[in-house]
Formats: structure tokens, C-alpha cells, sequence
């Protein structure tokens, strides 16, 4: 390598000159001093994206393909929002606005193209503008703050997406078009129709056939006048008809133009050492403005600027287009009118709004167009581009998505070197060797390794559905989930460990496991405490600090940040004292609201965090535990106290489960019931654990939620004495907490183990049950005291935890 | 004390009712400030207000140099008061200053 490296500029900073950029990297990085100059204050952005930006589904920076790290980072010099203004091809230099002159050895022009705006009187009206770039998205979007009517002037794919975007922002939005139907240069007449009658069923207004003849309005546009007379009220009007191609710098400089730079097939221009790519370049009389084209054009140059024996050269693109305009997939290529010598394969379903046409010349594919369904779009772009003969295929490998399941993805059928990514040229098989040699597994990366859907992003879903198809079941096997971003281990191999090494304190499991973030995060803390507290309940010191804010506080913390409080009722059963408490101190302290809850207590709601000691001790009642992941409430009906069908004391044994259990720990929490009778009062069969009293026996149903998960409790055992009762949610509960994740409610956990397994470990084998209520009474017995007692007195904490310090201003 | 930059020195509380992982709130007027002593030693003040939706970051869990927002879990730097990724915003955060056992905030 020489010493000097040859200095390479590049006039646009957009899709096409930095495409060139990358592919001049990844073939030789340190061939070149790259500088770039660029008329955007912006790095290199997804053009193609600007209408998902308007659309609302992306933000600005969202769209950025290249960061200015990445320019840093590759050593490239770039000059934003300073566009070239001189091109000196016999001294070899450039000069830019802001006066910057260089010299080159290579230069390449990627000027790309301007928006062209029709000459009508009134265009240069203020909220006129066309659809090009990040400001004339930003201009839409703070337009539709102030004003409510859009006329968008071009019923072509750039308008229609502008048209789209601009209905999102809820403006009135209507468009305009010179043609009989839409997108007249991508879509047939049938198709064209069918895109306008889903469009209009989405809000677009359409005037066909109308040509505008001037835009009026003081300094602002008011409204838009038409050569039939009619006229359209307007507070924005968007000028979506064309592109030209921008290329006044290389007239200037002498290059040879038409409608855009001339190249030859080495992408050379008129002057020696000056290449044009992208929209800006022309060649044998086509430029082009999609992206895949650009794309191909930098891969030759690339290779060209890199190799002196190269023997790259561009011959030309196949035209195709896929378009989707909030949900419409639409999909053109080649030449898709009916004419001489040409005849169609058409397929028409009115019923769904598929319509596809594949027209044929020669035995051969010549272009297509699909709507609705353009999962054929692969296949058929290989056949033109590969120029297949088709005289011996049926119809089914035309179209094959009209034979296949339809529930089979299209990926699988596709041959390995069919282009997957359009845009990018990215094949099947080079997808599947990315997977598979750098164990990629999302398409997250698959688009970073491959360039596989970074442009238009039509092509994800066959992405995803080819990983999924590489990875097969292997992915699902080997694939644990993890349980939090500081391991790769999974619940259960934590659980396990901490069992098995005899593990005591987080930061020792941390440690031990290897936690590749050392002090853990809010995920895995509160998990490791609480395993580390079922494994040794007679040792183990709980780390309050690993605990969420509502355990810390005892309280439930609310939007506001302030808390609530719920005392503890036994049953849900209170007496005229208690009341009277929870009034004198409702009032002593201002709470804003009391509100009965569902577990049959009282909530004071909208406390001070600073109140909350001195509540809890004029209240003189246990916590309720209403903010634990704990046993919390035992909801029940009345029983045969008082009810006239109630066969059993369904109060009786539910206050005395509730004193067992309250204040332990669980892996989520723990809501119970008893109903006297079928009836069901309490909710038996939407609790963790219910109990329902039928003649002389006890049903107990486990695994209920009447949450997000609604799902009724399985049936688990009938049993006679309310001493058997005890028993089995010792057991139950005991092998819940050893066995379930951290934050696995009972419906989940029994749905993942299975209710046969669970009735097999703790109802069919009396042994294990024993085992399992033993285990509890060691629990029960460590279980700690209530907290609302004890942080009461604990002065350290109070100032910890609760005090609001005024500082003074001295 | 005035400083160059027209804030002054207020003394907040004593180095050693500090500890590390366990935030404390100091008001001045009615601003709520959450106070941070980290395992290096160091104290960080931060406005005690998540960007997002408000909620008391001094009540949050503390991971190193991060606090994990009580309301919806948003980690937040205590240090330069950014929120990470995949969320955005920052909060303010203030200086602080150890003299002779007691820590000041530049306010």
C-alpha cells in the first residue's frame, strides 16, 4: 500500500454516495480519505422512511442509517448542511458554500434529485412545499398543529403515502390526480381502481382526472383553483408529481447531461475521475429513482474505485416497486401492460381484494402486478431477472401462494439464491449462512449483518419467518429465557443453584453465578431475595433494599407518589372499634379517599409518605399486606351464621387461614377464599386458593385469577375436616413457593406444571405432603412480625425511609 | 455561600447518616431532591422526579449507579441524571460538596 492514501469526495450525503461509501469499506478501508459533503443538517438517513415518519409509526431518529459515530468511527470527513457549490474537474478540487476547498483523486456526484414543483401561479405561496426530505416532514407535522385541510397534488406513490401521513396527523386530506386512476405508472387500471376503493374506505378523498391551475391565498395558500372551474379550500398543499434528477452543480462544471449525469456502464461521468450514482446519474437513458437500482450502482462502483483489474460493470436495473399505504401491500415490476405479443395469468378474488397479474412475453416473465397479497413478489422478480423459461411450469409456480397451505410461509418454498431483500439484493442463502455462521437470532441483527430489510422494511415478516424456519425447533429447546439482563441463567437454574452451592447472600449469588452487571438490576434483586428467604427461612436476613418500593414501604404506592394503606381485617370481618379508628385517623391526617376494596377491607387512599408511621400507629391494626407479594386477603361469605343456605362456617375457617398464613412471603401474591356453598359469594373459583363448603366436605379449587389471566381454579381435592383443609394450603402453598418462579402467579404456575403433577405431589402422596406442611411450619414460624409495629419503633428506618428533609436556605 | 455561578452552598446532612443504596429526600422550598450515596463514596443529588410520568426516584431500587423508578421501572443515572435505553429524558441533577462530615448541594 502506498503511503499517501488517494482522497476520495463525495458530493450527497444521502442513500446512494455513503451506500457507495460502505461497500468502498467493507472491500478496502484504508484505500481512502473519505470526505463527504451534504446540503442536510442531518447524517444519512432512510429516505424511503420519511413517509413512516409522517405516518406516525417511526421517529426522526429512528430512521438514521448512519450515526455520526459511524462516520468518526471509519475516519470520514463530513461536512453537513453545506452543499457543494464548484466542481473544478482540471484542477481536481471542489469547493462548498461555506467556502471548504478540497482536491480529490476520485470524486463521485450523488446529488440525487430535487422535488419537482409545478410552475403554477401561487406555488411559492407559504404551506406549499413538496415531500423530499426530514424538513418537509417536520413542516407537515407542525402544519397539522394549526390547520386542518391538505391538498396533496399527485395520486402517485409519493403522494399517496404523503396523503396517508397527513390523515394520521388528522388533517382533512384531499388528493389530487391528472390520471384516471392512481399510481398510473406502477398499476394497471384494475389495480389502480382497487387501491383507490380502499383508500377512500380509509378517509382519502380523491378528484380524479382534475388538472390544478393555480393555488390562491394572501402569503398563505387558501385554497386550490382547477381548470374545470371547481375549487378546494387548502391550508396545506403538498406537491407530490416527480423527481428531478439534481444536477445543475454538473452542468455547471461541464459534465455531460440529459436528463440526468450521463454514466457508462463503469458509472464513469464526461470527466476523468468523476463517477455519478443514485437518482442523479443516468444511464442508457433511464434514471432511476427506487432504491434497489442505487443500490447495484454502488456495488459496481465500489468495486471500480477499489480494484484497478475490476471487472464490475452495470448493465441496467429491473424496475419494481412494493408500496405499503397503511396496510395495502401493493407490488409492480417490469412490463406490466397488456399489449402485443403479451399475455397475462390473472387472478382476481373480489371477496378478499387480492388481484394479481403476471404478464408473459416469449415463454418468458417480462412484470407483474399484486396487490393485496404480495408474498409471490420474490418468486416473480427472480423469474425476470434470471429470464426463466416458463413454457413447461403451471400456474402454481407463478403464483405458487394460491396453491400452497396458506398457512406456510412463502420463504420456504423460495429457492436459495432468490433475492429475499429487494433493496439490498440479499439472497435466501445468504441470509441462512448469516443465521447460521454468526448465531444470529433476531432480525435485529440480520439486518445489521446483511443489510436484509434496512431499507423499505417490506420484507421483515419473510425475515422473520426464514429465521424462525432456519432456527427451527433447536431455537425453542436451547433458548432459555432468562430471568433478568445481568445473567443468561433462567429462574429455575438460580433457584437451583442457590440450593445446590448453599448460596446465603445476593451478592454472593451474583457473584458466584457470574452476573455480568454486578449489583444487579430491579428485576433480579427482588427475585434473589426472595429465593434466598424459601431456601433458608431460618437464617436468611431479607435485603430490604432489594425490595420493590411497596414492600420497603409497606404501602402501596400510588401515581402521585403518595401511598395507600390497608389495614388488616380478619375474614373480612370488622367490628364498630375498628371503624371508628379507621375514621378518627382518616380525618387527623386528611386522607382524600376511603375506599372499600375487593378483598372485604378498607383503603385509605392518597397518604403522605411522611404519615404513614404515625397512621400505622394511632391506627393500632396489622398491615393487610395489601402491597406484598404475600398472602393477602381470605375473602368470606357470611356461612351458616347467618345465611339461610350456608352449610358450613365459611367466617370460622377463613379467619383462621388468615391468621396462619398472613405476613409469609410468595413467590406473587396470594389472594383466598371460602364460600359456604355452591353459591360461591366469595369468589372461591377465581382465587389462588378457594374453598367452597358443600354438605359435611370441603371443595378446594387452587390456580383461580380473576386478573388479566382470567382463568377459574382447578378442582384439587375434597376434604371433610377444615383440619385437612389447613393442611393442604400448607402443602400447596409451601411447594408453590419452592417451586414456582418469583412473580409466577398460582394460575400460571399450575397451568405450567400441570394440576395432575401438583395432585400427584401433595394430595395422591401423603408423604410429600407431610414434607411440604412441615416445610411451612418452619416458614410460618421465621415469618417476620408485622412490619407496621415494628418500623414504627424503629427510628433509623422512619428517618431512612419516610422523612422528607426541608433543608434550609441559609 | 455564593459561588461564581451564583448558586449557593446548603448544607443537606452528615456523611455518616448516609448509606450506600438507600436514597434519602431533602426538600429545599418545594423542591423535592433525591440524595444518593454510592459504593465509591461518592454523593449524587438528582431532582426527585422520574421524566416520565413523576414518580419519587428516592424510593426506587438502587443498583450501582442506577435507580429504577417505583411507578414503571425506568432506570434512571444518578450521576448525570440521563434515563437509559429504550426510554428517554433526563432529570436535573445538582452538585454536591463533602466538608467535614457534612455534604452541601449547589443550589
Amino acid at each position: 500500500m502506498s503511503n499517501r492514501q488517494e482522497k476520495l469526495v463525495v458530493i450527497g450525503n444521502g442513500m446512494a454516495g455513503v451506500r457507495t461509501v460502505e461497500e468502498i469499506l467493507k472491500k478496502d478501508p484504508n484505500k481512502y480519505d473519505v470526505t463527504i459533503f451534504g446540503k442536510e443538517p442531518h447524517p444519512n438517513y432512510n429516505r424511503i422512511s420519511l413517509s413512516s415518519v409522517l405516518q406516525g409509526d417511526t421517529g426522526i431518529d429512528d430512521i438514521v442509517l448512519n450515526t455520526y459515530e459511524w462516520y468518526e468511527e471509519n475516519n470520514i470527513t463530513l461536512y453537513t448542511a453545506d452543499p457543494v457549490v464548484d466542481i473544478d474537474t482540471t484542477k481536481q478540487t471542489v469547493t462548498s458554500e461555506k467556502n471548504v476547498t478540497i482536491s480529490y483523486d476520485k470524486l463521485i456526484i450523488a446529488t440525487g434529485s430535487n422535488p419537482f414543483m409545478l410552475p403554477l401561479p401561487g406555488a411559492d405561496k407559504e404551506g406549499v412545499i413538496a415531500f423530499r426530505d426530514i424538513e418537509d416532514c417536520e413542516t407537515m407535522i407542525n402544519a397539522s398543529e394549526k390547520y386542518k385541510r391538505a391538498v396533496v397534488i399527485g395520486g402517485g406513490l409519493l403522494g399517496l403515502e404523503a396523503a396517508r401521513g397527513l390523515i394520521n396527523l388528522n388533517m382533512e386530506t384531499d388528493v389530487i390526480h391528472l390520471e384516471e386512476y392512481l399510481m398510473e405508472r406502477q398499476l394497471d387500471d384494475t389495480a389502480g381502481t382497487m387501491l383507490r376503493e380502499e383508500l377512500e374506505s380509509q378517509g382519502m378523498r380523491f378528484h380524479m382526472k382534475k388538472q390544478t391551475e393555480q393555488i390562491v391565498g394572501k402569503d398563505r395558500v387558501e385554497g386550490v383553483h382547477f381548470k374545470d372551474g371547481s375549487k378546494l379550500y387548502a391550508d396545506l398543499v403538498v406537491m407530490a408529481v416527480g423527481i428531478k434528477p439534481n444536477i445543475g452543480l454538473a452542468q455547471t462544471a461541464g459534465l455531460e447531461t440529459n436528463r440526468a449525469i450521463v454514466v457508462n456502464d463503469y458509472l464513469e461521468a464526461s470527466a476523468s475521475n468523476v463517477y455519478a450514482v443514485g437518482e442523479c446519474a443516468e444511464h442508457n437513458g433511464i434514471a432511476y429513482g427506487l432504491v434497489a437500482p442505487l443500490y447495484e450502482q454502488a456495488k459496481v462502483l465500489a468495486d471500480q474505485l477499489c480494484n484497478e483489474k475490476s471487472e464490475a460493470s452495470y448493465t441496467g436495473s429491473l424496475m419494481y416497486t412494493q408500496l405499503k399505504v397503511s396496510g395495502v401491500d401493493v407490488f409492480s415490476a417490469g412490463d406490466f401492460q397488456s399489449g402485443e405479443g403479451k399475455k397475462a395469468v390473472r387472478v382476481h378474488d373480489e371477496f378478499e381484494g387480492v388481484y394479481k397479474k403476471v404478464m408473459v412475453k416469449d415463454d418468458k416473465v417480462v412484470g407483474s402486478v399484486l396487490f393485496g397479497d404480495t408474498s409471490d413478489s420474490p418468486r416473480l422478480l427472480d423469474m425476470m431477472k434470471k429470464q426463466e423459461d416458463i413454457s413447461g411450469m403451471s400456474k402454481a409456480v407463478l403464483l405458487p401462494s394460491e396453491e400452497a397451505d396458506s398457512t406456510e410461509s412463502p420463504v420456504l418454498s423460495m429457492a436459495p439464491d432468490e433475492t429475499i431483500c429487494g433493496c439490498n439484493g440479499v439472497s435466501k442463502e445468504a441470509i441462512v449462512q448469516a443465521i447460521e455462521q454468526d448465531g444470529l437470532s433476531s432480525v435485529e441483527e440480520i439486518k445489521k449483518h446483511t443489510n436484509a430489510s434496512r431499507s423499505c422494511g417490506g420484507c421483515k415478516p419473510l425475515v422473520a419467518d426464514l429465521l424462525q424456519a432456519t432456527l427451527g425447533d433447536e431455537s425453542s429447546i436451547s433458548q432459555v429465557e432468562p430471568l433478568c439482563g445481568c445473567t443468561s441463567l433462567s429462574h429455575e437454574q438460580v433457584q437451583e443453584d442457590i440450593r445446590n452451592r448453599q448460596l446465603t447472600h445476593p451478592r454472593e449469588v451474583m457473584n458466584v453465578l457470574g452476573w455480568e452487571n454486578e449489583e444487579g438490576c430491579s428485576k433480579c434483586r427482588p427475585a434473589i431475595n426472595y429465593y434466598l428467604g424459601v431456601v433458608h427461612p431460618e437464617t436468611y436476613e431479607d435485603d430490604d433494599l432489594s425490595r420493590f418500593v411497596n414492600e420497603r414501604m409497606h404501602a402501596n404506592i400510588q401515581n402521585d407518589g403518595t401511598y395507600s394503606v390497608v389495614p388488616r381485617m380478619y375474614g373480612g370481618v370488622t367490628n364498630s372499634d375498628q371503624l371508628r379508628k379507621i375514621a378518627n385517623v382518616a380525618d387527623k391526617y386528611d386522607v382524600p379517599m376511603l375506599k372499600l376494596t375487593g378483598g372485604q377491607r378498607i383503603d385509605m387512599l392518597g397518604v403522605n409518605k411522611e404519615d404513614l408511621p404515625n397512621m400505622w400507629s394511632d391506627l393500632d391494626m396489622p398491615s393487610g399486606h395489601a402491597y406484598g407479594k404475600a398472602i393477602r386477603t381470605v375473602k368470606t361469605c357470611v356461612g351458616e351464621d347467618f345465611c339461610r343456605f350456608g352449610t358450613q362456617d365459611s367466617i370460622g375457617l377463613g379467619i383462621a387461614i388468615e391468621k396462619k398464613f398472613e405476613r409469609l412471603n410468595t413467590p406473587h401474591k396470594v389472594k383466598m377464599a371460602v364460600s359456604a356453598c355452591p353459591r360461591n359469594c366469595a369468589e372461591s373459583g377465581i382465587k389462588d386458593i378457594g374453598i367452597v363448603g358443600v354438605e359435611g366436605a370441603w371443595e378446594m379449587y387452587v390456580g383461580g385469577n380473576g386478573g388479566v389471566d382470567l382463568r377459574p381454579g382447578d378442582l384439587l381435592a375434597k376434604v371433610e375436616t377444615s383440619d385437612e383443609v389447613l393442611e393442604i394450603i400448607s402443602a400447596f402453598l409451601q411447594y408453590y413457593r419452592e417451586d414456582a418462579h418469583y412473580l409466577e402467579r398460582t394460575s400460571h404456575w399450575v397451568d405450567r406444571v400441570g394440576l395432575e403433577h401438583v395432585r400427584s405431589t401433595i394430595i395422591d402422596n401423603m408423604d410429600n405432603r407431610k414434607y411440604y406442611a412441615e416445610q411451612m411450619e418452619v416458614a410460618l414460624e421465621n415469618k417476620p412480625a408485622d412490619p407496621w409495629e415494628s418500623l414504627t419503633h424503629n427510628e433509623n428506618k422512619r428517618k431512612e425511609l419516610f422523612e422528607r428533609k426541608a433543608v434550609e436556605l441559609v | 455561600m455564593d459561588t461564581l455561578q451564583g448558586k449557593k452552598e446548603i448544607y443537606i446532612l452528615d456523611y455518616k447518616d448516609l448509606r450506600a443504596n438507600v436514597p434519602r429526600e431533602i426538600l429545599i422550598g418545594d423542591q423535592s431532591i433525591a440524595i444518593f450515596l454510592t459504593h465509591d463514596g461518592d454523593v449524587h443529588a438528582i431532582e426527585n422526579k422520574c421524566p416520565h410520568k413523576g414518580g419519587p426516584l428516592s424510593q426506587g431500587i438502587v443498583s450501582g449507579e442506577y435507580v429504577f423508578c417505583p411507578l414503571h421501572d425506568w432506570k434512571i443515572n444518578v450521576i448525570d441524571g440521563k434515563a437509559q435505553a429504550p426510554d428517554e429524558g433526563c432529570v436535573t441533577t445538582y452538585e454536591t460538596v463533602i466538608k467535614d462530615g457534612s455534604v452541601y448541594i449547589m443550589y
